[in-house]
């Protein structure tokens, strides 16, 4: 079972190695972690996507938890949430090709950010299921490079889960 | 408000903590530290070893119930803590250790004795500082000694630069905490509490099992009057020896792997298990799936993540041992179980811990219970890791809590030595005896210029069998008594002790045993007995790796 935390903690030096120090500590696996400041600049904001039954994750929580520098965590269910991975992905590119790998962004969504002789760079945002059809087409043309932020992911407002409750 | 330098901000934080004792080795990085301690009010206690001196801390912190304090330099003698650090994290002991560092300017830059002990120690303590700032300073030191104390306690490090001690600034100490991550649950949760007493009244056939946890809370009075009010028997694991007198009829003892065979029957039996500051351990539970396996269990417990942890929980109480058995003692009714303790007294009667005495030679667990019958059960018995302290654990009956001071998580080898320095220290006056092996002995035998310095009357009772006895027996019942690296050449052991200045006897003789042991508790000062014991006596019962508890051998 794959889940999305959302983890508030102090801006402290060293908090992300406490994170992933407890992560491989405890023995716990980790899809992806993403790390960035909130609009208070004392905390910062993790969504860490783990792996593993209910009981592993109950663990995995009450021991962050137990980290003096984690304020609050939240476990972000599917229907509450918005979830994004961004993806820039430099594929070779002929003169001749690029009208048609323009046509693939288009209908993902993603945009080129980047133009060269012989490649291109496209910038592509949405769900991680999303990016890697994406990807999966646009290896037929050569992915020369790929890098991933992995998920962010933010609990929908108030209202829009009660919403969501009930047609659920 | 007075300007002073960092290292004098450190000592006035440590006074307003109502620090009396530090435990510490001077070096380099920590001389700011030092040229304070040399004229301040504090009393230091000079080790021979930075291990000697977090285990002194930790002897200190285990026997009173205060924060232990220690302070080394940077580099070696910060890693020198480590293993310190790594044993009160597993038996949560406040410590608050200081460790010098390399001034600011330089850290990062392979400075001489520089180690980044904050990223060494991150997962052996429960929270570590370094200090960047000297304004930080007071409000660091402030929270460790909050947070190494409260909730489930356990070690804080703080790093402190060289250059941060020395600069100067404004002290007042603070008054407010600022740790919104941290908010330990105290209150039992209402209705689990009266859950958890409908469950007790039911029960038929329950057991109280208690833990460290139930000494670090200080719950011993209100467990007793649980277990003789509502007429439950009590199991204690290693760490909570003491916190029920083993010679009251209600109790089994300790369980697990060298645990009594009632102990271990009653929780395989039992249909209520009453959980208290306990965390399940492997050495307890053996194999997983038939511990406990006909019972309910009751957690109580300050830490969550500790529920459910390695056993299932069917009712999980967070928070304090004693405020919550303070909350379920009104609400538990009386009830006699007349079959279960009938049960109860006839695996007690049909198994009690026994040895065979009829050789010539020394038995080691009659050297326990020769000391046990001299300091009438009043002794704080310090233990070193193997056979030595199981023997310690199984036969003197500890009735006190915080009288059993033994490395029971990291199980570290060389703890007992140190630690008895701390523990003598922090109860003056009493009888403080260091339970040995001949292989434990030798980890940190340095610290007997520490006893003899402050002519500390610690008593080293060495169980000598010229061998690392627990790895033997295994050897010996696993591994086709292959003695590989297990059988010790050892030094002299009197002219050892003779030579920091300390009393010592050799006892080789059944009959000179009991004189032996009067006789060094005789001495004003720290003395030493060097007890040759028969080298193949095997902890019994025993539980082997892996298998049930209720798959004893022997005993």
């Amino acid at each position: 079972m794959r889940h999305i935390l959302s983890v508030t903690v102090l801006n402290k030096p060293g908090v992300l190695a406490r994170i992933t120090g407890l992560f491989s500590r405890r023995n716990f696996n980790i899809d992806s972690l993403n790390v960035g400041e909130t609009d208070n600049p004392s905390y910062s904001k993790m969504t860490i996507v783990v792996r593993g039954d209910d009981r592993t994750l109950e663990q995995v929580k009450k021991q962050l938890h137990k980290l003096i520098n984690v304020v609050k965590i939240t476990d972000l269910e599917q229907s509450e949430m918005v979830a994004r991975d961004l993806a820039l992905i430099r594929v070779s590119c002929t003169r001749k090709q690029r009208t048609e790998i323009n046509q693939i962004a288009d209908t993902f969504r993603a945009k080129i950010v980047d133009l060269s002789n012989d490649s291109i760079i496209i910038e592509a945002t949405g769900t991680d299921n999303k990016i890697e059809a994406l990807v999966e087409i646009l290896r037929d043309f050569g992915i020369k490079d790929i890098v991933r932020t992995g998920i962010v992911a933010l609990s929908r407002g108030q209202l829009a889960e009660k919403s969501n409750k009930k047609i659920s | 408000m007075a300007v002073l330098s960092g290292a004098e901000i450190l000592i006035q934080a440590l006074i307003q903590e109502n620090v009396e004792v530090i435990f510490g080795y001077p070096g380099g990085a920590v001389l700011p530290i030092y040229d304070v301690l040399y004229d301040c009010p504090l009393n230091h206690y000079l080790c021979r070893h930075e291990q000697g001196a977090i285990h002194g801390a930790d002897g200190y912190a285990r026997s009173t119930g205060k924060v232990g304090v220690c302070l080394a330099t940077s580099g070696p003698g910060s890693t020198n803590l480590v293993t310190g650090l790594a044993t009160a994290y597993m038996d949560s002991v406040p410590i608050v250790a200081f460790t010098g560092q390399v001034n600011s300017k330089m850290l990062g830059k392979d400075a001489f004795q520089e180690a980044d002990i904050k990223g060494i120690t991150l997962p052996i303590t429960k929270h570590n500082y370094l200090v960047t700032q000297i304004e930080e300073l007071a409000q660091t030191v402030k929270e460790a000694f909050y947070i190494a104390r409260t909730g489930r306690p356990g070690p804080v490090l703080i790093d402190l630069p060289k250059d941060v001690m020395t600069a100067r600034t404004e002290f007042a100490y603070p008054e407010r905490l600022d740790l919104p991550g941290y908010n330990p649950t105290y209150q039992g949760h209402a209705l689990q509490v009266r859950a958890a007493a409908t469950e007790i009244d039911q029960a038929e056939r329950p057991v109280i099992f208690a833990g460290g946890g139930s000494i670090s809370a200080n719950a011993a009075p209100e467990l007793r009057e649980l277990a003789w009010k509502a007429n439950i028997p009590v199991i204690t694991s290693l760490m909570g020896l003491g916190v029920f007198p083993e010679n009251d009829l209600l109790s089994l003892g300790m369980p697990g792997m060298h645990g009594c065979r009632s102990a271990n029957y009653a929780i395989s039996e039992a249909d209520l298990l009453i959980a208290i500051g306990v965390r399940f351990d492997d050495r307890v539970t053996g194999r997983l799936d038939s511990f406990a396996a006909k019972a309910r269990i009751i957690h109580i417990d300050i830490d969550p993540a500790e529920i459910s942890k390695n056993v299932e929980i069917a009712i999980p109480i967070v928070g304090d041992a004693k405020e919550i058995l303070k909350e379920l003692l009104p609400l538990v009714k009386g009830k006699s179980r007349e079959k279960w303790h009938k049960q109860l007294a006839e695996w007690k009667e049909k198994h009690p811990l026994k040895y065979e005495n009829n050789s010539e030679e020394i038995k080691p667990q009659q050297v326990i219970e020769e000391i046990y019958r001299q300091t009438r059960g009043e002794a704080c018995i310090v233990t070193e890791v193997g056979q030595n302290q199981m023997w310690a654990a199984q036969y003197y009956q500890y009735s006190i809590p915080r009288t059993y001071i033994s490395s029971g998580g990291l199980g570290t080898m060389g703890f007992g030595l140190p630690a008895s320095v701390g523990v003598q220290i922090g109860r003056p006056g009493e009888i403080v005896v260091n339970i040995s092996g001949d292989g434990s002995f030798q980890m940190n035998l340095q610290e007997l210029a520490t006893l003899k310095n402050y002519n500390l009357p610690v008593k080293i009772v060495i169980l000598n069998n010229s061998s690392l006895g627990m790895v033997r027996q295994w050897q010996e019942m696993f591994y086709d008594r292959r003695y590989s690296a297990t059988i010790l050449t050892n030094p002299d052991f009197i002219k050892l002790a003779e030579a920091y200045g300390i009393f010592a006897r050799r006892v080789e003789k059944k009959e000179g045993l009991a004189l032996a042991i009067e006789k060094a508790l005789q001495v004003a000062g720290p003395a030493l007995l060097d007890v040759k014991v028969a080298q193949e006596e095997n902890v019994y019962p025993m539980v082997p790796a892996g298998a049930g508890i209720k798959e004893m051998i022997g005993g």
